[in-house]
């Protein structure tokens, strides 16, 4: 049944209206491919009953002409977002057996139009991570491997399960989330499209909070177009999330006009960082060929302040991190251990629940927010994050995107990256749209000589997704990337 | 700035995170790179320059004053690790 499950999004629409195959079938045919990819670990928790009856009622409403934008579609969602009755652990031991009673805003929004919920995708723990290696649930593997060799990769992260999955066909689209990079970067590491949308474009209400002033959920797809269409669906007003903006959701799809003529697209020389391999500057490079090609002026922007992004993000993230992690202490929900008395179960639970990645965080964020410490390092981070956001804002004034890699590499292997500063490194190109609040995107652009996926970057103006997704269109009919990972699964 | 091995036992106590004496040399070495690492910022001029405080400026939203969901203790109990009565339970806390 691989017939169905290679099918985008924009082609299931297509084909269930025209009654080629039902989403019972489509849905039956996913099932069976998820069974066949237990190797990948991309799925933390099954749901295919429930799938299979969502199927049957899109079913019905197609029959009666009330088919919603995503009728039908199967998807796979993050563990991030809290989905009523259904495994929610943000991949944490933590969380241990919690069931929310309540469904996340996009996830209610995504249902409604139809879509069809298969499970559960893994994730590094409260979405910590570059490289898919710190869940509970173990890693996840990529479905891509270097020519000739059968040794995995990791997929990146943190949605590493929202990835592979997308990429290797088990799910047609996913949920995932970006607080530095974790859309973009397993995105660009799997050959998938993943856009993180401006701050406030997508209600963040429940989802699993890592760092709130950063966190932003988006869709990781197969295409551009099916990318326009999931956040067509996921965005829009929520009052439950005061961040979240009341402004229209316009039609992403009807965007994608192939129409770039005129275009400025802004290169900032500040990303040609010391090390980055060759192959993705020439991608670079390639890029910005097919963008003039189709019409668009070159122009060279400034983005001073990039190199400050990384270490400002690590005193912001872990200190909001912090902050928000502090409700998991055995008394409301997830696991408990037992002590001598409260505060001994609250440190045992703690010690317990959370793996070495989380812990670090919750400290570094500690340290730089007790007392005597909060403006050297929280306040400062702060203001060289207006820093950041004021250099976009002037680089704006001249273009209408700006075009940079994603990651300055492929894949690695998994235990390759020990360091944690260099396994932060990863996000180098990705964090400063979280600082500054503003929407990317990544593309598939090119094999590197290993036969592994790279990939480019579009960086766009506040709540301005639809130059954003109009321009990656005109990237991905350039680059025509069609290449899939060999299945050895 | 850097950590000492006395400053990883507090601040693990402040965040409520059990840590073994054996722990503390690598968590401070960890911590100490990290911090290390993120000394680069006293390199950026930030006199006069405010802190962000939204990524996006909006004005406060504001709502009417009233209950949209409650009333469902039950649920709100559903998930805990011990409960009674609609009440979370935790060890005995006052003697």
């Amino acid at each position: 049944m691989t017939e169905l499950t290679n099918k985008k999004i924009s082609e299931i629409r297509d084909g269930l209206k025209a009654k080629e195959f039902s989403a019972v079938e489509l849905t039956s045919a996913y099932i069976e491919e998820i069974e066949k990819a237990e190797p990948l670990n991309a799925y933390v928790f099954k749901t295919p009953q429930q799938a299979m009856e969502m199927a049957k009622a899109s079913d019905q409403r197609i029959a009666k002409g009330e088919a919603g934008p995503l009728e039908g579609v199967p998807l796979g969602i993050k563990d991030l977002y809290a989905t009523r009755g259904v495994h929610t652990q943000a991949c944490s031991h933590i969380l241990d057996g919690f069931k929310p009673e309540y469904e996340s805003h996009v996830t209610s929004n995504l249902f409604g139009d139809g879509a069809v919920m298969l499970g559960k995708l893994n994730m590094d723990e409260f979405a910590m991570g570059s490289s898919n290696e710190s869940s509970y649930y173990g890693n996840v593997v990529n479905p891509w491997r270097r020519s000739g060799s059968s040794d995995d990769l990791v997929p990146g992260g943190s949605s590493g399960g929202s990835a592979a999955a997308v990429a290797a066909h088990i799910c047609a689209g996913a949920t995932a989330t970006d607080t530095g990079g974790s859309i973009r970067q397993p995105a660009a590491f799997t050959g998938t499209v993943g856009i993180k949308p401006t701050y406030g474009r997508v209600s963040r209400w429940g989802i699993v909070a890592f760092a709130s002033s950063l966190d932003q959920a988006g869709p990781i797809t197969r295409d551009v177009r099916d990318a326009a269409i999931m956040l067509g669906s996921m965005a829009g007003h929520d009052p439950m999330d005061t961040t979240c903006v009341d402004a229209p959701v316009p039609d992403y799809e009807a965007a994608l006009t192939g129409d770039i003529d005129g275009l400025r697209v802004g290169i900032p020389k500040e990303y040609h960082m010391d090390g980055m391999s060759g192959e993705i500057e020439a991608l670079w490079d390639q890029g910005k060929e097919w963008l003039k090609s189709r019409g668009a002026k070159i122009v060279d922007v400034s983005l001073p302040h990039t190199k400050y992004a990384l270490p400002a993000y690590y005193i912001v993230a872990p200190a909001e991190a912090s902050s928000n992690l502090a409700r998991y202490d055995g008394v409301r929900y997830g696991l408990r251990v037992n002590g001598s008395d409260i505060a001994e179960m609250y440190e045992n639970t703690r010690a317990e629940g959370f793996g070495d990645e989380v812990k670090r965080r919750i400290m570094i964020g500690t340290y730089v927010l007790s007392a005597g410490y909060y403006d050297a390092y929280y306040a400062k981070a702060q203001k060289v994050r207006s820093l950041i956001k004021n250099d976009f804002d002037e680089a704006f004034k001249d273009v209408d995107v700006i075009l940079t890699p994603t990651t300055p590499s492929a894949a690695f292997a998994p235990g390759e990256i020990t360091d944690p500063v260099e396994m932060y490194l990863n996000d180098i190109f990705t964090v400063t749209l979280n600082m500054a609040g503003l929407p990317g995107i990544s593309i598939p652009a090119a094999l590197d000589a290993k036969g592994l996926p790279l990939a480019l970057q579009l960086i766009g103006k506040p709540f301005d997704e639809e130059t954003l997704l109009k321009t990656a269109h005109v990237m991905e009919l350039e680059a025509g990337f069609t290449a899939r990972p060999e299945r050895w699964w | 700035m850097s950590v000492d091995q006395k400053t990883v036992k507090k601040i693990a106590h402040l965040a409520r995170i059990r840590v073994d004496d054996e722990d503390v040399p690598r968590l401070r070495d960890e911590l100490n790179s990290i911090l290390k690492w993120v000394e680069m910022l006293s390199e950026v001029d930030t006199d006069n320059v405010e802190p962000m405080t939204s990524a996006v400026q909006t004005s406060m939203k504001k709502r009417p004053d009233v209950v949209t969901l409650g009333g469902h203790p039950e649920l709100i109990v559903a998930n805990a690790p011990a409960s009674e009565d609609n009440f979370f339970m935790v060890p005995k806390v006052v003697e």
